[in-house]
């Protein structure tokens, strides 16, 4: 693939004579090329590191129509080398294969990339890389990249190669720019060739570079930028030209105010993410706390619960994972549900109007439920996976991107906000949960069978906390000591927006996140956490009943 | 009531069985008591139940050898279940009542702190196998982890001179070990004329899981243009949050690695591995380690666990270099007095398991091979980079002002904490 690169550089003579000398040589070089290309790749099972990066290098050079297949596969730790010393590539990666025992992975020879004898995945090798090593295959793999006919993938060749920029990258770069059909890549090439100018030594050259750039704010650039306005220990500038320095000064000064912007809808987005997860987490306790008046302390276990079900659905369909993370939103609901139901009939339904014994016969059966888990599942926490359509992040610019778990866990929570909502302001049940609440003895003299309603209402708290599970299960570690960590910010939601209130936990969920996350960078996490803490035992002073406190007789009954 | 009976009477009768079945009828009396302090319960015993298992194991082998000054080793485990002052209970109970001739145990820096008056007053013996953050050093307790100097301070200088790093990130879980290293490493680094601003700290509390805000502040810290990498002293499970977010924001271990000195072979092996791949870990061993003496001594670990995939890791090889190192001092001074096998000990040599020696110094230290290696897929590391030969352990820091003049020495000076400037011995400070 090399080979049609610097052929493209052949076709353009003008940028073959910028390209330098590497281009070309490797255009000079095939004669011996097949041979220095089968003597590196045997070479490299046995190499120390620092050998396979010169082997790599010779590798890349071959120009042999393999060289490009073997360093992919190498950077993806799927170059093998089988028992009897041959080296073959693995069509999958080969974690992936051998935790599916029944089929080897299929392979082909990786000198001359036809099908190769199966072998049973024990027999094989992997060839191993470390940091250094992946970085330069990562170049390598860049360089490979520009020839791909897909533009996204030229893109993210063209961005890595422009990390990295020097004489040989540039060239690169320069070769392929007027081959560059696609815009977006033709002004990432365009960019990574203007910050090469910014130490050219001509004076135009460079303001024409600096003026270039100054649109963009990735991080390259102001990097690129910063020495230009910077002054020598003697008083004299990096840069000897005014012109470029003021127009150097003026782009760093545009992209330090975008990025402060940036950096502030990202601070925002961590604290609604932070909110989305305290309002996940306290909104069943705002049913059973606010609403029903118990204090649960088993809370907290009700949603390691339904993280355990996250984790059971995903051993169950190990080949679906995102289809088992879905499925364990239903499950979890109805599992921690169950188990809701089954305290207040078993234990709280006996201590109503007794906070204090509620309290004592709930924080024991929290630790009953956690050395259940312990004994039933070890006390060591179990992995649940991401599905793949959850990782990683979405790039919006080089200074601001929103990683998909946390965006995925706000629209969830939103979403069983205004399903909960709707359950209490739209269904039969949700009207005889109020009537409940509001006056328990006018409920009863209307038909409503108070106790049944009870139980309803702490099983659906109940398995809101089982969905919160599932969502915590993406974020942190499922262990016996999840609940733990989320009881007391729950109580510290519901109380804080108002006993019984479903938009007052929202809003105090929400702010609370948002206040955490502002204060984080000045303070540290711990500050920021005792710092919120001692306001919201201010505000409690000031006003005991919360954001929104519940109006009416029965509330001041 | 009566189970308790019936269970105490069953393992009488257990014990007894198993007596006859050695056939060396050792009466009670006539045994070397062995005292095992590691929790196993509550949110530590995940770590130290290993240990555990180890001092069993060594135990079991040294009987089987024969046991030890012709009396067979008898250990008394105890639970002190993860509670800082149930440490200093269970190692009275441990040294008044059932009377041990040495005890192994503790891992976190606060129980230590916890039994250390305990040792003292009651003249009992401890050997303490885990890294930890030095500034001790006293006349009961052998530390067998490494210190500073033998992890923090070489894993810095692999990424400063090999990694070429200019910019640094301290990261540390909110207590007493990361504290204290990070204010070795800062004057460390500043030492090395790394500008106050190319070092940025940062704590969070055990347990933390939103690390959002956190890793996008090393993002962009490290993208000034400067080689940067994030030192971590992060605690527990506190890390799998941690590299979880590192890897969903795009930070790979070519750009900013991460190099850890709490995660081990144990912790690794309940984790999702990917996004780990490639960031690094200091220790002073590794279970990858290609020598026939580390391989023997999995292989005697696998078998008597019962279990092949069980690991073994840096403490591991501490409390076994530990109990090997007692037991040479035990039959070069004839006898398990405290203060004969402490004087005894100071001196002797026994193989790591990483094909070098390890001695014990007159500062209750241990020289020790320092590794840095890479996490691969499998949750193993790869050696990428380890010191020419053992370093000898630091108990004082020359880094920090205040413990840069110190010495410990028990051999010459008799004190664990003596002053080279004012010539005076302050003792131990708990």
């Amino acid at each position: 693939m090399l080979l049609t690169l610097s052929a493209s550089g052949i076709a353009y003579p003008s940028f073959a004579q910028d390209a330098g000398t590497e281009a070309v040589s490797v255009a000079d070089a095939p004669a011996d090329a097949a041979l220095s290309f089968d003597a590196a790749l045997s070479a490299l099972p046995e190499a120390s590191y620092s050998d396979k990066e010169s082997l790599l290098q010779q590798i890349a050079v071959s120009g042999h129509p393999q060289a490009g297949a073997v360093i992919r596969a190498l950077l993806d730790g799927r170059l093998l080398a089988t028992a009897d010393g041959a080296i073959v590539i693995a069509a999958v990666d080969t974690d992936a294969a051998t935790a599916d025992t029944a089929a080897a992975p299929t392979l082909s020879v990786a000198a001359t990339g036809a099908a190769a004898p199966a072998a049973p995945a024990d027999s094989l090798k992997k060839i191993g890389t470390n940091n250094r090593l992946r970085k330069t295959l990562k170049g390598l793999v860049a360089q490979l990249s520009l020839a791909d006919p897909d533009a996204a993938v030229r893109l993210a060749a063209v961005k890595e190669m422009v990390r990295t920029l020097d004489d040989t990258t540039v060239a690169a770069l320069r070769a392929h720019r007027d081959t560059e059909a696609d815009a977006k890549v033709q002004a990432a090439i365009d960019t990574g060739l203007a910050l090469a100018d910014l130490s050219s030594s001509d004076a135009d050259t460079r303001l024409a570079a600096v003026q270039h750039v100054a649109d963009d704010i990735g991080a390259e650039v102001y990097n690129g930028l910063l020495p230009l306005t910077q002054q020598n220990d003697d008083g004299s500038f990096a840069e000897p030209d005014a012109r470029v320095r003021s127009a150097a000064a003026i782009a760093l000064r545009h992209i330090e105010s975008r990025r402060k912007l940036y950096g502030g809808v990202e601070t925002l987005f961590f604290g609604l993410s932070l909110g989305s997860v305290l309002v996940l987490a306290a909104i069943g306790l705002a049913i059973t706390f606010g609403v029903m008046g118990v204090i649960n302390m088993a809370h907290g276990e009700l949603i390691m619960l339904g993280a355990y079900t996250a984790y059971v659905m995903q051993q169950l369909m190990p080949q679906q994972i995102a289809m088992a993370t879905m499925l364990s939103i239903p499950a979890a609901f109805v599992v921690s549900g169950l188990m809701g139901v089954a305290i207040e009939r078993g234990i709280v339904r006996f201590l109503y109007g007794r906070p204090l014994e509620t309290l004592l016969a709930t924080f024991g059966l929290s630790l009953v439920l956690q050395q259940l888990v312990r004994s039933i599942f070890s006390p060591l926490n179990r992995s649940v996976q991401t599905p793949a359509f959850m990782s990683g992040s979405l790039t919006i610019n080089d200074a601001l991107s929103l990683t998909y778990n946390r965006l995925y866990i706000v629209v969830f929570m939103f979403i069983v906000f205004a399903a909960l909502l709707a359950l209490l302001k739209r269904t039969s049940l949700g009207l005889k949960v109020r009537a409940v609440s509001q006056n328990r003895a006018m409920a009863r003299a209307m038909g409503v069978r108070t106790e049944w309603v009870d139980a309803a209402t702490f099983g659906l708290g109940s398995g809101i906390a089982g969905v919160a599970g599932v969502a915590l299960s993406q974020l942190t570690n499922v262990g016996p000591n999840l609940g733990q960590a989320y009881i007391i910010d729950s109580f510290m939601v519901v109380v804080f927006g108002g006993v019984g209130s479903l938009w007052g936990t929202l809003i105090s969920g929400m702010s609370l996140g948002v206040v955490n996350k502002l204060l984080e960078p000045y303070a540290g996490a711990v500050m920021a956490k005792i710092l919120v803490l001692v306001f919201l035992i201010m505000f409690i002073q000031k006003r005991p009943r919360g954001l929104f406190p519940q109006k009416g007789r029965a509330a001041e009954g | 009531m009566k189970q308790i009976g019936l269970l105490k009477h069953l393992s009488l009768t257990a014990t007894a069985v198993a007596m006859m079945a050695f056939g060396a009828a050792a009466q009670a009396a006539d045994t070397i008591k062995v005292g095992v302090l590691h929790s196993l319960s509550g949110t530590m015993a995940i770590s130290e139940t290993t240990l555990k298992d180890t001092v069993l194991m060594m135990i079991d082998e040294q009987n089987k050898k024969g046991g030890l000054l012709g009396k067979k080793l008898e250990p008394v485990v105890v639970d002190p279940a993860s509670n800082w002052p149930l440490f200093a209970e269970k190692a009275r109970e441990l040294l008044a009542k059932d009377k041990v001739d040495v005890t192994f145990g503790c891992w976190t820096s606060v129980s230590r702190k916890s039994v250390l008056p305990v040792f003292e007053e009651l003249n009992g013996l401890l050997f303490y196998p885990v890294q930890y953050e030095g500034e001790e050093s006293s006349k009961n307790v052998f530390y067998t982890g490494a210190a500073p100097n033998q992890q923090a301070i070489p894993a810095v200088d692999y990424l400063m001179n090999d990694v070429k790093v200019k910019r640094w990130v301290l990261a540390g879980t909110d207590y007493v070990y990361p504290r204290t290293t990070n204010k070795i490493l800062e004057a460390y680094l500043k030492s090395k004329g790394v500008k106050a601003e190319d070092i940025m700290i940062n704590y969070t509390p055990f347990g933390h899981s939103d690390w959002q805000s956190i890793v996008s502040d090393i993002k962009k810290f490290g993208s000034a243009g400067k080689k940067t990498a994030v030192v971590s002293t992060i605690n527990g499970d506190a890390n799998v949050p941690f590299y979880k977010e590192l890897g969903n924001q795009k930070i790979s271990a070519e750009d900013i690695p991460v190099v850890a000195f709490s995660v081990g072979e144990e912790e690794l092996a309940g984790l999702d591995t990917k996004p780990l791949v490639g960031h690094l870990a200091a220790w002073n061993y590794f279970m990858s380690i290609d020598k026939p003496v580390n391989k023997s001594a999995i292989g005697s670990w696998h078998q008597f666990i019962k279990n092949n995939k069980r690991t073994f890791n840096d403490p591991m090889e501490a409390t076994v270099i530990g109990f090997n190192l007692w037991v040479k001092a035990v039959e070069k001074a004839k006898t398990t007095d405290v203060a004969k096998v402490s004087d005894a000990i100071i001196g002797l040599e026994t193989p790591n398991l990483t094909g070098g020696t390890a001695k014990m110094l007159p500062n209750h230290h241990l020289t020790k091979p320092v590794f840095i290696g890479e996490i691969r897929e499998d949750g193993q590391l790869d050696v990428v980079w380890q010191t020419k030969g053992e370093v000898a352990g630091d108990a004082w820091s020359d880094f920090l002002p205040g413990s840069k003049d110190i010495e410990a020495d028990w051999v010459t000076l008799k004190c664990g904490n003596y002053n080279t400037k004012t010539k005076k011995c302050s003792g131990q400070n708990f």
